[in-house]
């Protein structure tokens, strides 16, 4: 922007623009800045030792995760949940395109996969604990099998809703499976398989939480509860700061791969909106 | 004249089907064991875990914990349901309000919320109060976002409208407002409720308070795998009729407005 | 005239739906020709199952009895003697796909080199003068424009009869002006056969050189009229000669009785 090249020469317009950055800043800042001030203000005053000082809790995120620990606890930990994550989104896309273009598989397995779904799925940890014992196998294993439902469940959808007029086209112009499958069925159904993801993740990573929470002797799940077995409360919390720093990654991360793969998507409804 | 099947025909072979593929699912679970693929030890047959299921719905102390369960939930996912309508509908109506807390719950939104059991044990200990925090805080989200978007989804030319002929403050909220968050609203009931139910059996498997996750829990130390399978499944259920019953709600809640919203789902 | 052999015909074409509440017969009785480089419109009243009839002509729904033709061969499926350009332009494009993507889509089966393809899709988008827009995506274009598309995408896959279904039923009345002269010029300048299904009788008449009206449902061919208005055609001369007048004033009053089931229909022949 031509303002920040010539400061002096600021017309009304810069003066607009500059305006409109610090507005958008304050508004974006302002709010947070104001609620660590009141927690930290709160916290030096009174005597509840369970909430420390968000400096505190910033300089034990600092002393706890940087070292060791992060090639002991957190690498582990992310190496188990991105491997759950990658697992069920292929195994859930592949398996729900299968069930989704066949109507008689679709009809066999719906309620059954309704009923998976439904399973809240940390239930799933005892059961994996039983057949697989504590390892990290099992570890991915419940992952991916509480992520993958509502990826394949979306899947089937997307794909069994395929437009009409669209199919017949592919069908006039006499397109092979494998490209009605790659250029007509797969993105048609993709605004509904992200849906499907997005819900995945955030089972994945409850899951990858809750398994380290049980029996387990490394993972930032582990962690975060010896600390709170040990009354060691800004490490506990500068865990749920990382924990929560490790979701907003996902989320941005989730957040970048779907503009990407939505483009169309989002142009559409862009312009349906304009 | 080949006739095609009729809709009533055609909806029998679905249930057909579909009764088929429990039927063989199950027909598959009994032969694991019985051809010794899995010990029974850690796959019961599915025989021993209907039979368990059985005693359960008839023993006094089962419906007790159900109970408890259900009662965190009920009550995680009104106190959530509330705070959020009350704040999503004063964040969404006021334009300043939505833009400075929009990093804020950007930032607060996908921390998992069992990443807050330690914090919770810490200040309640084990109790239902414990859950509690957790379930709200993962409720609250998915009712929150989408009454913004409802409030915010009024029709500026209604809007307009309703301005022109004077209606009062109050009489916008109810008649223009309140109808089309409403949707919005049912299907963040929806979700809520389904994400309330995991939590709350979470939280007993993790913190330990009374209900049926504890008891799932007890169950695999004491390596009572019939009965944790049971309970598996009663969880299972569970979770198939809150989403029926509140997919019925929403249902009914939106008539016309359905088929212009799809399942989108954040 | 030695070029036009008999490219299309349909025989006795007759379609009824079988529905839960009983059988509707949506095609009575329907029989005509096409010559190779003719440009023949199908009009009829709304309703009278003119769509049914091309998916039928198409191979993408099997007739209850009678027969469609192309170069002596029956139709029994798509084939790629045919492209068909849709009415509704927005469902029938894939928007996750470029303009040009989509004109390319149905090339990629055909054995052809990647540079011929190439040439393909350039020249088709070239014809409907759209060689600016192929990096983008149908759905930042007008509707005249996506439709476009479509015709490019018909005509890059080379096919021997162009099939259009009230192609330009959803657009404005002067985009509607440059697209029905934009079919004319390939018409003219390519030979192009095309089968132009409309609802417009002055749109059909300024386009086809020889009109068939249809009956309403279920329906038969009412007229085959052939249209003597010469190879050269202008929006507002030829919309002002009064043979023009007088022919539409025809083919209106053909459907008006069609509408009203006052022609008979002859005989069938089974």
């Amino acid at each position: 922007m031509t303002t920040h090249t010539r400061p002096i020469a600021l017309g009304p317009r810069g003066r607009l623009a500059w305006r409109r950055i610090v507005s958008s800043l304050l508004h974006a800042l302002g709010l947070p800045f104001l609620l660590l001030g009141a927690w930290g203000l709160w916290s030096t005053f009174s005597a509840n030792r369970f909430f420390p000082s968000p400096l505190t809790i910033l300089g034990a995120l600092a002393d706890t995760w940087i070292g060791p620990a992060f090639v002991e606890d957190v690498l582990p930990s992310l190496y188990r949940l991105a491997i759950g994550i990658i697992v069920s989104t292929a195994v859930g896309i592949a398996a729900g395109t299968v069930i989704g273009l066949f109507r008689w598989l679709r009809e066999l397995l719906e309620p059954l996969l309704e009923f998976f779904r439904a399973i809240p799925p940390p239930v799933l940890i005892p059961i994996g604990m039983l057949l697989l014992g504590i390892t990290d196998t099992m570890k991915v294993v419940v992952i991916v099998s509480g992520a993958i439902w509502p990826i394949l469940l979306n899947t089937i959808e997307g794909v069994r809703a395929t437009d009409s007029v669209m199919t017949e086209t592919a069908t006039s112009f006499q397109i092979t499976w494998w490209e009605r499958l790659w250029f007509l069925v797969l993105p048609a159904a993709s605004p509904r398989i992200m849906a499907g993801v997005r819900q995945g993740l955030s089972v994945a990573l409850i899951l990858m939480v809750i398994s380290e929470m049980f029996g387990s002797s490394s993972g930032l799940g582990y962690r975060i509860a010896y600390f709170q077995r040990n009354y060691l409360i800004a490490e506990m919390w500068s865990g749920i700061l990382l924990l929560g720093l490790v979701g907003i990654f996902l989320a941005t991360v989730f957040g970048l791969v779907e503009r990407r793969v939505l483009r169309w998507y989002h142009g559409i409804r862009e312009v349906e909106r304009a | 004249m080949p006739v095609r099947p009729s809709r009533r025909l055609r909806s029998l072979r679905k249930v057909l089907l579909g009764v088929t593929g429990l039927v063989g699912f199950l027909l598959v679970w009994q032969l694991i064991p019985a051809l010794g693929l899995i010990s029974p030890e850690y796959l019961p047959y599915v025989t021993d875990v209907a039979v368990r299921l059985v005693d359960e719905l008839r023993d006094l102390a089962f419906w007790r914990r159900l109970g408890l369960t259900m009662t965190a939930w009920a009550i995680g996912l009104t106190v959530a349901t509330l705070a959020a309508v009350v704040l999503g509908t004063i964040v969404g109506l006021v334009p300043f309000l939505r833009r400075a807390t929009h990093t804020t719950v950007e930032f607060l939104r996908p921390i998992p919320s069992v990443a807050l059991i330690p914090l919770a044990v810490l200040m309640f200990g084990i109790q239902m109060q414990s859950a509690l925090v957790i379930i709200v805080f993962a409720a609250f989200w998915q009712v929150f976002v989408q009454v913004i978007y409802g409030v915010a989804d009024v029709d500026a030319v209604a809007r307009d409208t309703a301005r022109s002929f004077g209606l009062t403050r109050r009489e916008r909220l109810s008649h223009l407002v309140l109808p089309t968050a409403l949707p919005y609203l049912m299907t963040g009931l929806r979700l809520a409720a389904a994400v309330a139910l995991i939590l709350a059996i979470t939280a007993e498997m993790v913190i330990g308070n009374l209900g049926l996750g504890r008891m799932i829990e007890l169950s695999r130390s004491a390596g009572d795998a019939v009965g944790m399978y049971a309970l598996v499944v009663v969880t299972g259920v569970l979770g198939l009729l809150v989403n029926l019953v509140f997919r019925l709600i929403e249902r009914r809640s939106l008539g016309w407005h359905q088929s212009v919203r799809g399942e989108e789902v954040s | 005239m030695p070029d036009r052999s008999t490219l299309l015909r349909v025989e006795h074409l007759r379609k009824v739906y079988e529905t839960g509440a009983g059988s509707v017969e949506a095609i009575g009785d329907i029989s005509f020709t096409m010559n190779t480089g003719e440009l023949v419109c199908i009009v009829g009243p709304s309703g009278c199952g003119k769509t049914t009839l091309l998916k039928c002509i198409a191979g993408l729904l099997p007739p209850t009895s009678g027969l469609v033709e192309m170069d002596g061969a029956p139709v029994t499926g798509p084939t790629p003697a045919m492209a068909l350009v849709f009415q509704e332009y927005g469902r029938s494009l894939y928007p996750w796909l470029t303009v040009r993507g989509n004109v390319d889509l149905p090339l990629r089966h055909k054995k052809l080199s990647r540079a011929e393809r190439d040439k393909l899709v350039t020249d088709a988008l070239e014809a409907v003068g759209l060689r600016h827009a192929a990096r983008s995506h149908p759905w930042q274009l007008s509707g005249g424009m996506q439709q476009r598309v479509a015709i490019a995408r018909a005509i890059a896959y080379q096919p021997e009869v162009l099939i259009m279904d009230e192609p330009f039923a959803a657009v404005d009345a002067q985009t509607r002006a440059d697209l029905e002269d934009l079919v004319r010029e390939l018409h003219a300048t390519r030979g192009m056969s095309i089968l132009f299904v409309t609802h417009d009788i002055d749109e059909s008449v300024y386009l086809g050189e020889r009109v068939i009206v249809l009956s309403r449902s279920p329906t038969w061919v009412q007229e085959d009229l052939t249209i003597d208005l010469g190879p050269e055609r202008d929006q507002v001369t030829t919309r002002a000669l009064p043979r023009f007048t007088e022919l539409r004033t025809h083919v209106y009053e053909q459907i008006q009785r069609a509408k009203r089931g006052e022609a008979s229909a002859p005989r069938p022949t089974r």
